[in-house]
């Protein structure tokens, strides 16, 4: 009896080992294999049979797509572009979404979530008129502001259930000791929500980096973000196999290794408050 | 003595950037794209904006079979993405709610893509799907399928596009699902048991719809983002080959900033936005069902 037991879980083991295996490999291959591209030469990358290891390490393929673009610059783009909207979207997203839990402003909370829903393309094209009127194309103005509507639904309506979950008890008793809203909100509400901005700043920063369709409108020579350059360097006449990667490798990296910290907040941010990260 | 900020009631001074933004940064483009799809208008001529009243709209609706195709292909793409990631993703959420070692890890691993640059990610997938070349092809030459040309043919395109958006997004579903998992009750789970359910039957007949909310919204969330699809598509094949790939959004764009059409752009974003307003409003309906 226990002997077939024993043999019954271990099948059991072996087979959830088994799916286990193959749900996760098409994830972790995938980046492995752009690293791997990344620190290889194009011999090898080309190579048919494809070869699944390399002997020698190059870095070559880094080292050309930062010498050939000026790739700090738009790197420093990026990062400027996603942080000051992330600051931006805190600064306007956090008083809006304590109103919102405190006073139940369901419309406002609402309209948010249709700025986010309709599709970003139909304000794209008269944002461009606009800009180009105000001769802002190419400047972060443009950028932040219009990267402001990934960022500002995501703090908005992630923090919404974190103000709520904030006890009265404690904000009644400061308005006794003479605290005015706007003292009860700096003083009290924000401190207490501080794991929730910081979740937050990740995601509208993750997102507002990746973002590709209204930098390559709005972009130009000097304000080009990472994804838009990298994109471009797709239209080349030769392409790299090893440089694609490389360039792929340095936008996604931050990005993993942000998503890494937030892993478990990460579906709270998108899903507009229906789940509770 | 009052200061003037007790004049403002807080509610209001609370709300009022993200009002002015909502405005200024949505709602006005918003009646201005309306106006500009009544203009027949040329960025790059010289010709001034005229009106031109519904005939943008004349176009796409009775004579444009571009726009046509574009509607089925935004339809189809979605369709078939959101078949495969829901499934696999209420699969691989059952697989993650069993207990085995390293879980925690697998899991963290496996939510990555969702959000890692789809820019990055559609090269990369170029990459692999190189019909000579690539490392897809060559996987299934192993098990003795003949080679597939993924991206770069008409006929499946589509399915590639969807593959990679499964890629992405079926940690998204996974994850929703998971979570609907955990707050299950027991008490049907015992019941069945009593009554001598096989696994199967339980799943079915208990699991399943104890978790149909929660797939729910999933599904909804999901199926607004996925009619939405630019990054892919646009990096990947640019709508190609010919117009196999081109959804609305791609379509869209093309007319506006390749070939600056602006008010018949104009015209397919309102229509766009339309489509897209209704398909969230009917829903989100759906999303609370007590």
């Amino acid at each position: 009896m226990t002997a077939v037991r024993n043999i019954r879980s271990i099948i059991r083991r072996v087979a959830l080992l088994t799916v286990v295996v193959l749900v996760i490999i098409p994830t972790v291959f995938f980046f492995y294999w752009m690293f791997l591209l990344s620190f290889r030469t194009n011999v090898d990358n080309m190579a048919y049979p494809p070869k699944f290891l390399t002997r020698t390490v190059v870095v070559d393929n880094y080292s050309i797509v930062f010498k050939q673009n000026p790739f700090f610059r738009y790197l420093l783009n990026s990062l400027i572009v996603a942080a000051a909207s992330t600051l931006l979207g805190l600064l306007v997203g956090l008083p809006a979404a304590y109103s919102i839990a405190r006073y139940k402003q369901k419309g406002v909370a609402l309209a948010i979530m249709l700025a986010r829903m309709t599709p970003h393309i139909s304000y794209l094209l008269p944002w461009f008129i606009f800009f180009r009127m105000m001769r802002l194309l190419d400047s972060y103005i443009s950028l932040v502001v219009t990267h402001l509507l990934v960022s500002l639904p995501i703090i908005v309506w992630t923090l919404i259930s974190y103000f709520e979950d904030l006890p009265r008890d404690i904000e009644d008793s400061a308005f006794i000791d003479g605290c005015s809203i706007y003292g009860v909100f700096a003083r009290i509400a924000l401190p207490l929500v501080k794991p929730g901005i910081i979740v937050v700043s990740i995601l509208s920063f993750i997102f507002s980096w990746n973002n590709f369709m209204f930098s390559v409108v709005l972009s130009g020579p000097r304000t080009r973000t990472l994804p838009v350059a990298v994109y471009s360097l797709m239209t080349f006449e030769e392409i790299i196999w090893g440089q694609l990667a490389a360039a792929a490798a340095v936008i996604t990296l931050p990005v993993i290794v942000l998503t890494l910290i937030i892993q478990k907040h990460i579906v709270s941010g998108l899903t507009f408050g229906a789940i509770k990260g | 003595m009052k200061s003037p900020r007790t004049v403002l009631k807080p509610q209001f001074a609370f709300i009022s950037p993200t009002l002015v933004f909502l405005l200024l940064v949505v709602a006005f483009p918003l009646v201005y794209v309306l106006y500009m799809s009544t203009q027949e208008w040329y960025l790059a001529s010289r010709v001034p904006p005229t009106f031109v009243g519904l005939k943008n709209y004349a176009e796409i609706i009775f004579k444009d079979s571009r726009f046509g195709s574009a509607l089925k292909n935004t339809f189809l793409f979605t369709l078939i993405a959101l078949t495969l990631q829901t499934t696999l993703g209420v699969l691989c959420a059952l697989l993650f709610d069993t207990e085995f070692k390293g879980r925690g890890i697998v899991r963290t691993v496996f939510i990555v893509p969702m959000a890692t640059t789809p820019v990055a990610i559609s090269l990369v997938w170029i990459l692999m799907m190189q019909p000579t070349t690539g490392v897809l092809n060559y996987f299934l030459s192993l098990v003795h399928i003949k080679p597939a040309l993924w991206v770069f043919s008409q006929k499946t395109v589509l399915l590639a596009l969807a593959i990679v958006d499964t890629w992405m997004w079926t940690p998204f579903i996974m994850l929703i699902t998971l979570g609907g998992l955990s707050s299950l009750p027991t008490e049907p789970f015992e019941q069945a048991k009593i009554d001598g359910a096989n696994s199967f039957q339980t799943f079915f007949r208990i699991t399943l719809p104890l978790l149909r909310p929660y797939i729910a919204v999933a599904v909804i969330l999901r199926s607004i983002d996925c009619l939405k699809t630019f990054d892919i598509i646009f990096v990947m094949t640019q709508g190609g080959p010919g117009t196999a790939s081109e959804t609305l959004n791609i379509f869209m764009f093309l007319k506006g900033f390749y070939q600056f059409h602006i008010g018949y752009a104009s015209a397919v974003a309102v229509v766009f936005f339309v489509i897209i307003l209704v398909v969230s409003i009917v829903l989100l309906r759906f999303r609370r069902p007590e």
